[in-house]
């Protein structure tokens, strides 16, 4: 399988701080702000959002949560394997709150409308934006675009982009690799 | 992962890494049911059916709230108002309802086996809802899941099942469910509501309720089935209570903090008193909460199977 570097560990961090502070031109303190990382991979990215802005800017206790959003897919029982959740952790009610929905990876945007969705059960937020570490461009399927992107790529069809973290892969990077067939 | 069966027909038929299943899954719809808003859109394009032959009210009303807070389609029938009394045979029933489009039956009836017949007559996903005297598997695992929850975990405890074993379709889904799980079970009773060859399914017997509470980290209070005694088991409820209801006195009596369990509907001063049905020892309730979040996870992991 061959791969190429898309992102590099310092890349990685430098892209993430640039985020941190858009975050901040935006929501000021965080009082009415959330952050929801779509769980599974997005929590990773949230967590560094949060620790970024907590230790780097000195924003004070930035209200973090994940969403699961696997029993609001919409591709139930059409494909091959059973679809497994993953913990939702939100005890907080997101009503009237400014919701920033965190997640690795935009691809056909059906995840993110997954979770426009679920996020719902939590009460009705007064806005939702999205940050993205990764924009693949050209391949969505709904009309979903990022409010704060790290970086956009262009992948073809049998390409993959693979974003490994150091707590969970052992190293912050970007891969764009091809799919097994 | 998916589950080894395409029906829950009774504990029997799963292993372990299906109950392992089983409750990963419950433990997100428990998370889910404790939402403020309960509902999640998954079985959208399912359609079950609840078909009880025999009476039920804790069973029914949980496995309609899980089917709802899952968004299938449900329809309920209860057989005193059905044309089964016309004398319709139960595979031309349920047939009828199948044509109508329905994936799966949720059915509860009197004849053990009944589950397991008509997975092999119909095409659509069955869940045993309680056949007779033979399996109640929805109970047993909303059973471990609630040891699992208070405890940490099966693998290990000893848990006692006291009471009518004889007519406790509770009582064998239980047995199968804890050693499974690696625990140890013992059954308490009166000699004559034990079955005589239970010890071949490697649980002990044991006759004296305080040996056995003494020896257990759970106790199961089973309910008497009076409904299903056609003759006396034994002397008079009274005597029942004195030698096998568990009282708070008993209960503070003894040298540990047992767990207590009732799998309803509670004879309050028969089977357990109202002190120890209310204690902070009794997860009674924790049980019945528990069953909508297993029943929606048995639900799930079946409804996905569905072709």
């Amino acid at each position: 399988m061959s791969q190429k570097i898309l992102l590099t560990s310092k890349e990685v961090n430098i892209i993430l701080h640039r985020l941190a502070c858009q975050l901040i031109e935006n929501h000021n303190d965080f009082s009415n702000t959330v952050l929801i990382g779509i769980q599974p991979r997005g929590v990773f990215l949230a967590e560094r959002i949060k620790t970024i802005l907590e230790n780097s800017y000195k924003v004070k206790e930035v209200t973090l949560g994940f969403l699961d959003i696997t029993f609001f897919r919409d591709d139930f029982r059409r494909g091959e394997k059973v679809l497994e959740a993953n913990q939702t952790k939100i005890d907080f009610l997101v009503e009237n709150k400014k919701v920033v929905f965190i997640d690795d990876v935009l691809f056909t945007g059906r995840s993110i409308r997954s979770a426009l969705t679920a996020i719902q059960s939590f009460g009705r937020p007064s806005t939702i934006e999205l940050l993205v570490l990764i924009d693949r461009r050209f391949s969505r399927e709904l009309p979903i675009q990022p409010d704060y992107r790290g970086r956009q790529v262009d992948v073809i069809n049998n390409e993959k982009v693979v974003v490994n973290w150091s707590e969970k892969d052992g190293e912050d990077a970007i891969y764009l690799k091809e799919k097994d067939n | 992962m998916e589950l080894s069966v395409n029906h829950l027909l009774g504990i029997k038929y799963l292993n372990a890494n299906d109950i392992q299943l089983i409750f990963e899954t419950a433990d997100h719809f428990k998370e889910v049911i404790n939402r403020p808003i309960k509902k999640v859109p998954t079985l959208r394009d399912i359609t079950i059916a609840n078909i009880f032959f025999e009476n039920s009210t804790r069973t029914k009303l949980s496995f309609e709230l899980a089917q709802k807070r899952l968004s299938a389609d449900v329809i309920s029938f209860s057989a005193a108002q059905s044309s089964v009394k016309k004398g319709e045979t139960l595979i031309d029933t349920v047939n009828n309802i199948l044509s109508m489009k329905v994936d799966m039956v949720v059915m509860r009836h009197a004849n053990p086996g009944a589950a397991y017949f008509l997975s092999q007559n119909v095409k659509a996903s069955i869940i045993n809802a309680g056949d007779g005297a033979h399996e109640h598997p929805t109970q047993a695992l909303l059973d471990s899941f609630s040891i699992r929850e208070k405890l940490g975990e099966v693998a290990g405890k000893k848990v006692v099942i006291v009471g009518d074993v004889l007519h406790s379709r509770v009582a064998l889904s239980n047995i199968y469910a804890l050693q499974m799980q690696g625990a140890e079970v013992k059954v308490c009773g009166p000699k004559t509501l034990i079955p005589k060859y239970i010890e071949s399914l490697g649980v002990t017997v044991e006759t004296n309720l305080r040996k056995a509470l003494e020896w257990c980290d759970v106790a199961n209070m089973l309910r008497v089935q009076n409904e299903r005694m056609e003759v006396n088991y034994f002397p008079s409820t009274r005597e029942y209570a004195q030698q096998y209801g568990v009282d708070k006195a008993l209960l503070d009596s003894l040298n540990k903090e047992i767990v207590i369990m009732h799998p309803g509907p509670i004879n309050r001063g028969v089977e357990i008193t109202s002190d120890v049905a209310d204690s902070k020892q009794s997860v009674i309730l924790n049980q019945v909460e528990n069953g909508v979040a297993i029943r929606m996870a048995i639900i799930y992991l079946l409804a996905s199977k569905i072709q």
